[in-house]
C-alpha cells in the first residue's frame, strides 16, 4: 500500500550566498538532512527528515542556514486543524498509536501568565538584594507539629529528616536511558555544585554517579528497576514515582533495543530485555498499601533520608495529596500535565491531567485546611519556566519546584520534540555514543549553573520587591498574587484576587 | 606556556575548527568572502578513523626539528611559538618531511604554513578553540613533554 | 683567551654557534669564512634564479646574528689545525689560538677533466652564491644552457632557470635522474613531469669533448649551447682534516658526538661522514637538517656539554614544478615493500624486521614526516595500526594511549 504523503513540517532554507559547502551540517544531521553533492558542488537536503532541531542552524559558520514551518497547509479549518489532519493520515497510514515527546503542547490555559506578582510602595519599603542578606534556602521534610521539651524543661531539637537545597527548585526525573550518560553527568555536577538535588528517574544510578549521592533522589518506580541497597542509600532522598504529568495513568516501556551496556547494568534487567513500566504498582492499590512501600524505604534507610511520593496532577489530586500526607510521606510531589517526557502517547499527553497551578493551588488549601500542611513538604513541576514561574509557585503553597524542560534546554534542546526517535542531534535524549559525546559535561553543567544562578538572582529581586527576604516567608502567601483575565472559579481554586481588588 | 590541546573524547569531527582557522588566517573580514569557492589551506585538521575523530595543529615542540631543518632558516622559536617568516620560505617542504604531528602543510601560495596559535591574525585566542561547539579543543598550559 | 674556532661559516658553523651558547655564553667564538658572505642557506640558489627569494633573505640568520653571540668572522682560509699547539693558521699566515675547533668546511664541486672543457667560454658549477650571480649574468632569454648532472643540484639548476632562458638540456651517464634518490620508477615520474615544464634530457650519455658551443656525447650526438652548467657532483672538503691528523674517507670521520680521531677537533655538515642509523654505517649525509644538526651537537660538546646524534637518517624533500618527492630513511633490498601508485602518484614503504625501514612519496607529501618518525625513532610496527599506516600518514596509526602521550603535553 503506498502511504499518504504527507507534506513536511518544515523546509530547509540555504542562503546560497552564504553557504561555502564546509559540511558541518551534513555531519551533525543524524537525520540525515543534508548532504553535498559533489557533482554539483552544493550542498543539498531532504527535508522531509528534519525534526527543526536546528542544530545545523546553530553550527552553521556563516550563518546560511534556517528552518522555517512550511507555509504548504492542508485546507484547514477551525475544527481540522493541519496537524489534526495529518495525525489522521498517520495513524491511517501506520494503524498505530501516534507517540510524542516533551509536554503538552495545547492552547490550554497558562495560569502562570495570567498570574502577577506584587511589590512594597510607600508603606512597606522594598529590600535591595544587593545590599541586604536574602535568604534562598529551603529545607523539604516533615515539620514538627508543636515545640516538644524534654523532663528537663530543655527543646527537643531533633526533627525529621529533611533536604536542604539552596534555592527551592530541584531538577525532575529523567532517567538514565530515557537521556545520556553525559546529561546525567551535567545535572548531577551541577546539582552539586548548585547546592540542589537532581533526580535519577526510574533508570537506577550509573555507579560513576555514586559520588553526587548527597545531591540525588533517587527513585522506587512501579518497575522497580535499578533499586538496590546502595541504590538506595548513596540517595539524599528517595521517591516513590506513582505516576507522571506528561503521562498520568500509564507506565512506560523502554525498547530492548536501547536496554545495552551500561543501561542494562544500571537497570538491573538483561541486555536487550524491554524495560516495561507497570501502569500501577502492582503492590499499591490503597493509601495503606502506599504507606507500606513508604515504610518499607524508611526502615531501609534507617529513617535517614526523607521518602518523596510523585503523582501526577489529576482530578482529585486535593484528596489524594492528603492521603499521600497521611501515609507517612515527607514530601509530595506533584506533576502538571505539561510536564516533559521522553515519549508518551499523544493522546495521553495531550487530553489527561489537570494544570499544575489549579492543583498545587487547591492541594495546598486541602491540606491546611485539614491541619497536615506540616506534615509535608509539596513539590511541583510540569513546566516551570522561570524565576517569575518559581516565586508564583512558592507564593502558591509550593516549597520547591522541579524543573526539567528548562534545564534541558540549558543542555542544549532546542525542544524539537522528537526525543522518541532516539536520535537527539544534541546529545541529550540518545544512547547513540557519537550523538551522546555531543554533551560535554564540562559545559552542560556549567550552563545549567548559570541558568540557576540566573534564577536565583531574579527570585531575589521579586522577593526583595515584595520586601520579603527570605523564601520560607513566602510560601504560600497568595495576598502577593493577583489574576488577570480569570474568572471567579478559577480565582476561588488558585485562592487569590483578581488584579485591582 | 598556553598550547592547543584536544580532547579526543569530545571532538565531533564537525571539522569547523578547520573552517574557523582558515577564516581567520585569511585576513578577510566576512567568512562567505574568505572561503566561499575555494580550498581552504588550514593550520588544523581532523584525522578520522573509526568513529574517533581529533584535531591535530602544531605541538610548538621545545625542540622543534622543523626549525632544525629549515633550508631558509623561516621557521624560528618566539616566545615558545614556532613561527614561520613566509617571506623567507620557498616551499622546500623539508619542515613537511620532518613534523612527527603531520601538523606542517604547504598554504595557498605553496609556502609552508601551521598554527601559529593566532598570534599573528587578529583573533586574539586561537580561532579553533574559540569556535569548538564542545570544548574538544582548549588552549591551556599543561605539563610539557621532556 | 683561546676561544673556539670554526672553520666554514654554513648552516652547519651556525648550528655549532648555537649549540655553543646553548652552553658557554661568554668564550669568543673565531668563525672563519671562505665566502664573503653571511650564513647563508646554499640549498636556495635555484630558489634565488626562480625569483622565490632574494639575496637578503637567503640570510640563514638575522642580521645580528654574529653581534648577538659574540662571534668574530675572518673571511679568509684556513689552511692547518694544530691541535697541540692549539692554533689555526689561515692561508695569510696568520694565526688563531683556540681550545676546540669544528671544520664545518662543506664540499666543493667536483669537476671531471672534460676534454675541451678550457674552449667553453661560459661554464659554471652551482654551489654557492657568486656561482649562481655568475651564472644569472651570463644568462638571456636567448640562452640554451646544458647541465652535465641529472642529480638534485643540476635539477633544481635547471628548475631554477627554466623560465629565464630559451631552453635547458640536462644529460647524465646515469639512465635515469636522481639516481642516488630514486629508482627507475620514482626517476620516470619526476622525468616526464620535468620534461612536461620544458626540460630536455639525455640519458644515459655523457658529454666525450667539448668544442666551444658544442658537446660532443659518447652516443655521437651534439649538443649545441650557449652557457653549461657542471653539477657532475661534490666531494668533501676533507684536506685540512687530514692535514691535522684526523682519520678521513669520504668525509671526515666523526663519531656520534661529532668528534673527528684528534682530540679538541669536532666536524658537522657536509665534510663528515658520521653514523647512518638507518642502515647501521657510517656515511657522508649532505643534507641541511643533518648540518644544522650536526653543527649544534659539535657545538655543545665542545662548550663541555653533552649532546649525541644517533638517529640520523638520509631523507630528502625535494619539488620541482609543484611535484614533490620526499623520502627518508633506506630502501633495503630484502625489505617488504608495500605501494600505492596512481597517475602522477606514487607511495612506496620499505618494511624491514618489523620496522618502517624507509619510504618514499611522490605527489601528495602530506604529513610524511609521521613516517619519517616511524624511521627515525625505529617504532616497532606492532605498536601502531600497519593497516593504517598503509593508508596515508597520520596519527591513527598511534593507539589512543600513545596518541594522548604525542598530543596531550603530559608525560
Amino acid at each position: 500500500m503506498r502511504e499518504q504523503f504527507i507534506y513536511p513540517d518544515f523546509e530547509v532554507e540555504r542562503n546560497k550566498e552564504r553557504c561555502i559547502a564546509c559540511r558541518v551540517c551534513e555531519r551533525q544531521c543524524a537525520n540525515e538532512v543534508h548532504r553535498f553533492d559533489a557533482e554539483l558542488g552544493v550542498m543539498l537536503s531532504d527535508e522531509s527528515k528534519c525534526v527543526n532541531c536546528q542544530r545545523c542552524v546553530s553550527l552553521c559558520p556563516t550563518r546560511a542556514l534556517k528552518i522555517v514551518k512550511s507555509d504548504c497547509r492542508l485546507r484547514e479549518n477551525a475544527n481540522w486543524s493541519d496537524s489534526t489532519i495529518k495525525e489522521i493520515y498517520k495513524q491511517a497510514n501506520s494503524g498505530g498509536v501516534l507517540l510524542s515527546s516533551m509536554g503538552n503542547p495545547k492552547p490550554l490555559p497558562v495560569y502562570w501568565d495570567k498570574i502577577l506578582i506584587n511589590a512594597s510602595q510607600v508603606t512597606n519599603p522594598p529590600i535591595d538584594p544587593l545590599r541586604e542578606p536574602m535568604e534562598t534556602k529551603v529545607f523539604l521534610g516533615k515539620k514538627p507539629e508543636r515545640i516538644k521539651r524534654d523532663e528537663d524543661g530543655n527543646i527537643i531539637t531533633e526533627i525529621a529528616p529533611q533536604l536542604e537545597l539552596s534555592m527551592p527548585v530541584m531538577f525532575s526525573a529523567m532517567s538514565y536511558g530515557s537521556i545520556s550518560y553525559n546529561a546525567h553527568a551535567s545535572l548531577a555536577r551541577a546539582a552539586t555544585e548548585l547546592g540542589i538535588c537532581y533526580n535519577t528517574g526510574e533508570g537506577g544510578l550509573h555507579e560513576d554517579f555514586y559520588v553526587y549521592g548527597p545531591n540525588t533522589v533517587v527513585q522506587v518506580a512501579s518497575g522497580r528497576f535499578g533499586v538496590h541497597k546502595d541504590y538506595l542509600e548513596a540517595a539524599a532522598a528517595v521517591e516513590i514515582k506513582m505516576g507522571q504529568g506528561a503521562k498520568p495513568g500509564i507506565g512506560g516501556h523502554l525498547p530492548g533495543t536501547k536496554i545495552v551496556g551500561d543501561i542494562s547494568r544500571t537497570r538491573m534487567i538483561p541486555e536487550g530485555s524491554d524495560a516495561i513500566s507497570p501502569a500501577p504498582h502492582h503492590d499499591i492499590y490503597s493509601i495503606e498499601d502506599l504507606r507500606q512501600l513508604v515504610y518499607s524505604l524508611k526502615e531501609a534507610t534507617e529513617y535517614k533520608k526523607p521518602v518523596i511520593v510523585k503523582v501526577a496532577a489529576v482530578h482529585n489530586i486535593a484528596a489524594i495529596a492528603s492521603g499521600i500526607a497521611r501515609s507517612g510521606a515527607d514530601i509530595i510531589a506533584i506533576d502538571g500535565f505539561r510536564g516533559g517526557t521522553g515519549a508518551a502517547p499523544t493522546r495521553i499527553r495531550d487530553n489527561v491531567g489537570i494544570p499544575i497551578e489549579l492543583a498545587l493551588a487547591s492541594v495546598d488549601q486541602r491540606l491546611r485546611d485539614e491541619g497536615i500542611r506540616n506534615n509535608v513538604s509539596l513539590v511541583i513541576g510540569g513546566s516551570v519556566r522561570s524565576a517569575a514561574d518559581v516565586v508564583k509557585a512558592v507564593a502558591l503553597g509550593a516549597d520547591a519546584v522541579y524543573v526539567a524542560t528548562a534545564a534541558l534546554l540549558a543542555l542544549g534542546c532546542h525542544l524539537c520534540r522528537t526525543c522518541q526517535s532516539g536520535k537527539c542531534n544534541w546529545g541529550i535524549a540518545t544512547q547513540n555514543p557519537d550523538l551522546v559525546k555531543r554533551l560535554n559535561p564540562d559545559i552542560g553543567s556549567q550552563r545549567l549553573v548559570n541558568l540557576m544562578t540566573a534564577w536565583r538572582h531574579e527570585i531575589k529581586e521579586l522577593m526583595g520587591g515584595m520586601g520579603i527576604n527570605s523564601i520560607e516567608s513566602l510560601r504560600g502567601n497568595r495576598l502577593m498574587l493577583r489574576g488577570v483575565g480569570l474568572n471567579t472559579k478559577e480565582l476561588e481554586i488558585l485562592g487569590i484576587s483578581h488584579a485591582g481588588e | 606556556m598556553k598550547r592547543v590541546y584536544v580532547n579526543e573524547q569530545w571532538c565531533l569531527g564537525c571539522h569547523l575548527c578547520e573552517y574557523n582557522c582558515a577564516y581567520a588566517n585569511s585576513g578577510v573580514d566576512d567568512m562567505v568572502k574568505a572561503l566561499k569557492g575555494k580550498q581552504i589551506f588550514p593550520n588544523v585538521h581532523i584525522e578520522e578513523a573509526d568513529g574517533v575523530t581529533y584535531a591535530v595543529s602544531c605541538r610548538h615542540c621545545k625542540d622543534p626539528l622543523c626549525v632544525k631543518s629549515c633550508i631558509a632558516g623561516a621557521i624560528s622559536v618566539k616566545d615558545g611559538t614556532v613561527v614561520i617568516d613566509k617571506s623567507k620560505c620557498v616551499g622546500c617542504l623539508t619542515c613537511v618531511l620532518v613534523c612527527p604531528y603531520g601538523a606542517v602543510a604547504p598554504g595557498p601560495d605553496g609556502a609552508a604554513s601551521k598554527c601559529e596559535l593566532c598570534m599573528q591574525n587578529t583573533c586574539g585566542e586561537p580561532a579553533c578553540v574559540k569556535g569548538c561547539p564542545n570544548a574538544a579543543i582548549v588552549y591551556e598550559e599543561r605539563q610539557e613533554r621532556a | 683567551m683561546n676561544g673556539y674556532v670554526l672553520i666554514g661559516n654554513g648552516v652547519a658553523a651556525a648550528g655549532c654557534i648555537e649549540g655553543i651558547r646553548s652552553v658557554d655564553s661568554d668564550t669568543p667564538i673565531t668563525v672563519i669564512s671562505k665566502e664573503k658572505h653571511e650564513v647563508y642557506s646554499r640549498p636556495l640558489i635555484s630558489y634565488y634564479l626562480e625569483g622565490k627569494t632574494t639575496i637578503s633573505k637567503m640570510n640563514y640568520r638575522p642580521k645580528d646574528f654574529y653581534k648577538k653571540n659574540k662571534v668574530t668572522v675572518i673571511y679568509g682560509n684556513a689552511v692547518s689545525a694544530d691541535m697541540k699547539a692549539k692554533e689555526v693558521t689561515l692561508d695569510n699566515g696568520e694565526k688563531i689560538g683556540c681550545k676546540a675547533v669544528c671544520i664545518a668546511a662543506g664540499s666543493e664541486p667536483f669537476v671531471p677533466p672534460f676534454e675541451g672543457l678550457d674552449t667553453v667560454e661560459k661554464k659554471f658549477t652551482f654551489m654557492t652564491i657568486d656561482d649562481t650571480l655568475a651564472l644569472e649574468k651570463a644568462i638571456g632569454k636567448k640562452s640554451r644552457v646544458l647541465i652535465v648532472g641529472a642529480g638534485l643540484i643540476g635539477l633544481k639548476c635547471a628548475e631554477g632557470i627554466a623560465k629565464r632562458v630559451a631552453s635547458v638540456t640536462v644529460c647524465d651517464l646515469a639512465d635515469r635522474v636522481l639516481s642516488s634518490i630514486l629508482d627507475n620508477e620514482c626517476a620516470g615520474v619526476m622525468q616526464k613531469h620535468l620534461e612536461k615544464n620544458g626540460i630536455s634530457f639525455m640519458l644515459g650519455d655523457t658529454v666525450k669533448r667539448f668544442d666551444k658551443n658544442n658537446a660532443v656525447m659518447k652516443s655521437g650526438k651534439k649538443a649545441e649551447f650557449d652557457v653549461l652548467v657542471l653539477a657532475v657532483g661534490v666531494r668533501a672538503n676533507t684536506q685540512l682534516a687530514k692535514d691535522a691528523g684526523c682519520d678521513t674517507d669520504r668525509g671526515i670521520m666523526i663519531d656520534t658526538s661529532m668528534k673527528t680521531s684528534i682530540d679538541g677537533i669536532y666536524a658537522a655538515g657536509d665534510c663528515t661522514q658520521g653514523f647512518d642509523s638507518s642502515t647501521g654505517e657510517n656515511r657522508v649525509l649532505a643534507i641541511l637538517p643533518n648540518a644544522y644538526m650536526q653543527g649544534r651537537c659539535a657545538g655543545i660538546n665542545m662548550a663541555g656539554g653533552s649532546s649525541e646524534i644517533n638517529d640520523a637518517i638520509p631523507m630528502n624533500s625535494i619539488g620541482f614544478f609543484g611535484l614533490h618527492c620526499v623520502s627518508a630513511g633506506s630502501c633495503p633490498e630484502t625489505s617488504e615493500v608495500f605501494e600505492e601508485k596512481e597517475k602522477n602518484s606514487i607511495r612506496r614503504l620499505f618494511i624491514k624486521d618489523g620496522r618502517l625501514a624507509g619510504y618514499i612519496i611522490i605527489g601528495d607529501v602530506s604529513r610524511a614526516g609521521i613516517y619519517t618518525s616511524l624511521v627515525r625513532e625505529k617504532t616497532p610496527l606492532d605498536e601502531i595500526d600497519v593497516r593504517r599506516m598503509k593508508i596515508s600518514p597520520s596519527l591513527t596509526i598511534y593507539s589512543k594511549e600513545i596518541r594522548r602521550k604525542k598530543l596531550g603535553g603530559v608525560v
